[in-house]
């Protein structure tokens, strides 16, 4: 077949459309596009023309386009629209009504959408490249359309460029920043959704069945936590999310505590979230001792440098469980041992660790945790406070009210959340090992992918983390630009709240680390509802991005040619 | 997600059989990727974890959250159609290139990145 028949189908296609008729081409393959030279016998359309009066509507569904990437499909397609506009002679069999089309399609010809890239040494691998924007792509399927006052000749061929552009493939990035919050799973939000329809009820009321629904789906919910973490239902506080709970502890046991003016002494490590160490300078303020314990350079704390902290006026030791940025997983019982031996409350933040690792308060003899909802695949907006009974934790509440939460935190409870947050929980324990199982093996897969690329070194202590949360330095890369190129991955270098500064994260300051190889850090956070798939793209996208950054960086020339880095004198400016 | 295979009587096989059939395609329907690969894994690997069962009360005790969840998927699946975002990069494998025909794609909400 001849490139005039083609020609001759498409506006063929583009007339039918303009006379308004309705055609829907449900098999018109890919050969079609990609073939310049020679084009399919036949092209396999089914016309199916319905009713005259119908407005200009192709319904093209074009099934196996996407074997094609998305600048080569444009290019093909434009290079098509500009060829049906050759000065061609129909066959006889096309009617002649239809060759008017032909010249007036004419002035689109000579415009090309996608600009060559030009190949040099850091080239980044088209397969997995940065997509193509979308608005970019319909911005020049309407110029060209807009180019000759009448649409309607061109428009379908721009029609379906819009569309092939569009079903080319997703443009959502991939999801591995679990740290920072996890999505909520669907059978968590079937639990809350009667609770957000008819279940409305106030759970505080005493008098009517409203209430009494409500209270038993709360109660029942405060259930599920407790035995997640080995607990006592009556232990549990609801509170806003860890951050809450956080403050709620270090400041509600020191104010409790250092009122009668002998325990004014709090200890920390430096590498505990923000929420903690800004509750201690808080605390500092008000006339409080701090000690913040150094980690080792594998972000553990000394416990003999604990022991010797301890003092007769210590109120409170606040140890989290596992570390947001590095993973790291702190020994929570030896800990737990030292503080009970010492009669020092023993509070740990253990937002990462709930539901992720086993966690039981009565074998760690942890006093206080602070559990958050919305890293266990629960709602946001709900957390809680494992605050002991026996022997009793007293706290200075900070919210004071109606006396809800024994007093300790007033104010309605969400019953929808709270549902949420129960239900988590009981699939948390229900999937534990199942979850832990399969992150294990992703986190394996990671690790491997990512430390045999050359100058990469894993922070933290390669034994005693959780593998859903691996932060690796790319050395001579700068971690933001990294983050840059990796548009399609949903990544971060450090914790979501320090996100926004470009300040090296102090977690990894901590453990020792320069502020260069801070600089080029990257966590990469495994989750429950990550495939194989995912972790496979993202080693390819990271191992291709990180080689292209290297070729641009002066300094990656440096060692290629063996200089020592620390050798050379930068001139100041 | 779970529920077992075997079972004493071959009629009480055949539901098994018809409930992960039912399972696996209903979970399928989740338009949101990480959803729908999880149901389909979770509920093969719960069907192979729990094959050897023979005690027919444990049978049963599975068949009835077997089913359950086959309800609560229904109702998700369903949310999930309503509220769809734009597909991910990765669907369609390694490339990102998305070679099965899914017919026509409305999804085209915005990621806000630029």
């Amino acid at each position: 077949m001849s490139m005039s028949s083609v020609a001759g189908r498409i506006t063929l296609l583009s007339i039918i459309s303009s006379s308004g008729a309705r055609v829907s081409c449900s098999s018109l393959t890919t050969a079609s596009y990609s073939s310049h030279a020679r084009m399919p016998s036949t092209l396999p359309c089914t016309l199916s023309v319905s009713g005259s009066d119908m407005r200009p509507l192709i319904g093209f569904t074009v099934s196996s386009i996407m074997a094609a990437r998305a600048p080569s499909v444009l290019k093909q397609a434009s290079r098509l629209a500009s060829k049906s506009s050759l000065p061609a002679t129909p066959r006889p069999s096309v009617p002649a009504l239809l060759r008017v089309a032909a010249p007036s399609a004419r002035s689109s010809c000579g415009r090309s959408y996608v600009t060559e890239t030009r190949r040099d040494n850091a080239q980044v691998q088209v397969e997995t490249a940065i997509r193509l924007d979308r608005k970019e792509l319909e911005r020049s399927g309407l110029t060209v359309s807009g180019q000759d006052g009448s649409t309607t000749h061109v428009s379908p061929m721009a029609d379906v460029l819009r569309r092939a552009t569009v079903m080319d493939e997703g443009q959502r990035p991939i999801y591995l920043d679990m740290q920072a919050t996890t999505p909520l799973d669907p059978r968590v939000l079937d639990a809350m959704l009667p609770y957000y329809t008819g279940v409305f009820g106030n759970p505080h009321s005493r008098t009517h069945a409203y209430g009494w629904e409500s209270e038993k789906a709360v109660e029942e919910a405060r259930e599920h936590i407790a035995t997640l973490i080995g607990a006592d239902s009556k232990e549990i506080i609801f509170t806003s999310g860890a951050t809450e709970s956080n403050n709620m502890s270090i400041k509600g046991v020191a104010r409790f505590f250092g009122r009668s003016g002998k325990k004014k002494h709090i200890i920390t490590s430096q590498t505990e979230h923000k929420c903690v160490l800004d509750s201690c300078r808080h605390l500092q303020d008000e006339g409080f001792e701090v000690t913040y314990l150094p980690v080792n350079n594998k972000g553990l704390i000394d416990l003999e440098q604990l022991k010797a902290a301890i003092r007769p006026e210590t109120a409170l030791v606040s140890i989290m469980a596992v570390n947001n940025e590095i993973g790291v997983i702190q020994p929570l019982e030896e800990i737990g041992k030292i503080c009970r031996e010492n009669k020092v409350f023993f509070h740990t933040d253990a937002a990462q660790a709930v539901g992720k690792i086993p966690m039981d308060v009565n074998a760690m003899n942890i006093d206080l945790m602070s559990i958050s909802s919305h890293k266990i695949y629960g709602p946001k907006g709900i957390g809680a406070c494992y605050v002991r009974r026996r022997p009793r934790v007293r706290l200075d509440p900070i919210i004071s009210g109606g006396g809800q939460e024994r007093g300790l935190r007033s104010g309605t409870l969400a019953p929808a959340l709270v549902v949420g947050f129960g239900e988590a929980c009981r699939i948390a324990k229900q999937e534990l090992e199942y979850d832990s199982k399969r992150i294990k093996f992703l986190s394996d897969r990671l690790l491997n992918g990512l430390l045999a690329m050359e100058h990469t070194q894993q922070n933290g202590d390669p034994e005693h983390f959780y593998p859903g949360c691996v932060n690796v330095s790319f050395a001579y890369v700068e971690g933001e630009s990294l983050l840059m190129a990796l548009k399609d991955v949903a990544l971060s270098s450090g914790s979501a709240c320090t996100s926004a500064s470009l300040e090296p994260s102090y977690v990894l300051r901590a453990l020792g680390n320069s502020d260069e190889s801070a600089h080029s850090s990257i966590r990469f956070g495994i989750g429950r509802f990550t495939t194989e798939q995912e972790i496979d793209y993202v080693l390819k996208a990271v191992t291709e991005r990180v080689g292209f950054l290297r070729e641009l960086s002066p300094l990656w020339e440096l060692v290629q040619e063996g200089v020592d880095l620390n050798t050379i004198e930068w001139t100041q400016h | 997600m779970s529920a077992l295979q075997t079972a004493a009587r071959p009629e009480s096989a055949q539901k098994v059989l018809s409930l992960y059939r039912q399972l696996l395609r209903q979970g399928n329907q989740f338009a949101a990727y990480n959803f729908r690969e999880y149901a389909k894994r979770r509920t093969r690997d719960a069907f192979r974890e729990n094959k050897s069962v023979e005690d027919p009360r444990r049978i049963q005790e599975l068949m009835q959250k077997g089913l359950q969840d086959l309800q609560m998927l229904k109702r998700q699946t369903m949310i999930s159609q309503f509220y769809q975002q734009d597909r991910l990069v990765v669907e369609g494998g390694i490339s990102g290139k998305d070679q099965e025909g899914h017919g026509e794609i409305t999804r085209q909400k915005d990621t806000g990145w630029d």
